[in-house]
């Protein structure tokens, strides 16, 4: 009880004291995992709502490889991430291994099949004869696809949720493709790993009371524009 | 009024399949400028397929559709065609929002200026008597009120025709009477042409200038109300159109114009043009049937007095359907006065009566 008494106490000392060293981290982890949120965004909610809406042979397959996609384990995307991105890799021309870029590349590979299979989920909610109702109004084929994506909002603020929380949180890719450099690629959830092995359990457990109270903040804020929208 | 001369839609050679079974196969169908044409049909009969295709919102159309002569697809963009024309679905969908978004989003997609949108959303608010509506989020509107916001939604656009896919339905009865008298002025404004799909024939007859019949995925019959309540092309539409009394028989005489049928051995008389020994089907509207407790043979013009036995007595409402055993069965519909005042009820011996003209006979 001790240890979790000091690790809340330092936790409170580092905030308090604005550390240098966790300010960074912190930021880093914003950053990083922003980033890979807001990409995997645009290409999983594009691909989610192409998949919802066209017809085409093999559809479920692709369905089926989306929700599989979904439950990517974190520590599979590092390695592969890291073997393209490696010297002698297809990728590594462009020496971006042990980057914030490549932990980037590896958290929207990890998020986007997230909020692709939400998105593909949402859309799918909504009523069949919507998209025909949008088209007999009028609307080109582009203008129905941003009306139908504006319908399904409510659960398309859960793929954000669902995207951010997945990444923030997630140890193995980053850990691979970042190689928790000290001041450059070190984010909250590498740093909690190295202080635990280090046996700096209070300062493990002050950054791990930080990633949470910054997932919650997060989610707070998704989940309060989230309600609104369903009063209105 | 419905210029009959002016064509505005033609399909030709429509086809609709789905998972292999034919659901839409229509040779010819035109629709005249400014006026309402009705499609009615029992469930499963096509009439949202048709309306579907005709408002271009098949994936995969086959046939031909052209607007005002253009060929839809290749002298006209399927977008372009959709921007001259609306449909209105059996549900609202409604789009999550204010009412005055919904009206305003065809308008949008069209790129209309501000003044123009607020002009013409407050005019069709208006029309439809939901003004008072405009700023409400859709989710706090009645059943009755978001149909009147998805019609006002689809003639903001102005369009050149309107498809209505039973668009009354899951309305409780006030609302769907008040809905049906509003749009029955609406339809009548010049330069408004409709296509309204409906199973309920009395909606049809109340709004249409003609009548098309539908039965699994083909046209049966198109013809004025008249022509489609009063001379039905074969005995489904005529059971559909509401001829309860359908009777299959043999010409035993023609004469003049009049015809003499053997009905289960009973003669029923009626007017047409037929040989002898021709098998015949005989239909004969309800309300086109009397019933008198004494024979009138010698004290009317109706050629048809049968004798019989009330076997059934529903009430229908504002009347009763009165069924009777004349040796075949016959329906007629009798005023609650008159089942009082003839003291109908069953095992009631009756007579009844009917002219030969009241009687349309199809050929088999």
């Amino acid at each position: 009880m001790d240890l979790i008494y000091e690790g809340i106490k330092q936790a409170i000392i580092l905030l308090i004291t604005l550390d240098p060293e966790v300010m960074r981290i912190t930021l880093l982890s914003l950053k990083v995992s922003g980033t890979a949120t807001i990409i995997s965004l645009f290409i999983g909610i594009s691909i989610g709502t192409l998949v919802a809406l066209a017809q085409f042979p093999g559809k479920q397959f692709v369905v089926s490889l989306i929700n599989t996609g979904m439950g990517l384990p974190p520590v599979v995307v590092g390695l592969f991430v890291t073997i393209f991105l490696w010297r002698s890799g297809p990728l590594g021309f462009l020496g971006m291994l042990y980057t914030p870029t490549a932990i980037i590349i590896a958290q929207s590979v990890i998020a986007t099949p997230i909020v692709m299979g939400i998105t593909l989920a949402a859309m799918q909610q909504l009523p069949k004869k919507m998209r025909l109702q949008v088209l007999a109004l009028g609307a080109t084929p582009l203008q129905s696809v941003w009306v139908l994506i504006r319908e399904a909002r409510l659960p398309l603020l859960a793929a954000v949720m669902a995207g951010f929380g997945g990444v923030i949180s997630e140890i193995g890719a980053s850990i691979m493709v970042g190689g928790n450099i000290k001041g450059y690629t070190r984010v909250l959830t590498t740093a909690t790993v190295m202080e635990a092995g280090k046996g700096n359990f209070e300062v493990a457990i002050a950054l791990s009371i930080i990633l949470l109270a910054l997932a919650y903040c997060i989610n707070y804020i998704l989940t309060h524009i989230q309600q609104r929208e369903r009063r209105f | 009024m419905a210029d009959h001369n002016n064509i505005i839609l033609e399909a030709r050679n429509i086809r609709t399949e789905n998972r292999g079974a034919v659901t839409l196969d229509v040779q010819s169908l035109k629709v005249c400028n400014d006026e309402v044409l009705s499609i009615i049909g029992p469930n499963g009969a096509g009439k949202t397929t048709l309306l579907q295709r005709l408002a271009m919102l098949q994936r995969k159309p086959r046939g031909e559709l052209l607007f005002r002569g253009k060929r839809v697809g290749t002298d006209l963009s399927a977008t372009e065609y959709r921007r001259c024309v609306t449909m209105v679905f059996q549900e609202t969908l409604l789009f999550d929002t204010t009412v005055f978004e919904n009206v305003a989003s065809g308008l949008r997609f069209r790129h209309t200026g501000k003044d123009e949108i607020e002009r013409v959303v407050s005019e069709n608010l208006e029309l439809f008597g939901v003004a008072h509506l405009t700023g409400r989020s859709v989710r706090t509107l009645s059943g009755g009120e978001a149909r009147r916001v998805s019609l006002a939604r689809s003639f903001a656009v102005r369009p050149d025709i309107i498809f209505l896919d039973e668009p009354f339905s899951a309305l409780d009865p006030p609302t769907h009477e008040s809905i049906v008298a509003d749009l029955s002025h609406i339809l009548r404004r010049p330069g408004m042409t409709t296509v309204f799909a409906t199973h309920d024939r009395s909606e049809a007859l109340r709004l249409s200038d003609r009548i098309c019949v539908m039965d699994r995925g083909k046209i049966l019959q198109i013809g004025t109300p008249d022509e489609i309540m009063n001379h039905p092309a074969d005995d489904f539409i005529a059971s559909f159109v509401g001829a309860e009394t359908i009777l299959p028989g043999i010409v035993t005489d023609g004469n003049a114009g009049t015809i003499s049928v053997n009905v289960g051995g009973r003669e029923v008389m009626a007017v047409g043009e037929a040989k002898a020994g021709q098998n015949v089907v005989l239909c004969i509207r309800p309300e086109r049937i009397a019933l008198s407790v004494e024979s009138r043979l010698d004290a009317t013009s109706e050629r048809n007095v049968l004798a019989g036995t009330v076997v059934d007595v529903t009430s229908l409402g504002l009347y009763y359907r009165v069924t009777v055993d004349c040796g075949f069965i016959l329906s007629a519909y009798i005023t609650p006065g008159s089942v009082k005042k003839l003291g109908i009820e069953r095992g009631k011996k009756v007579h009844a009566s009917f002219k030969a003209t009241a009687v349309h006979v199809l050929k088999r």
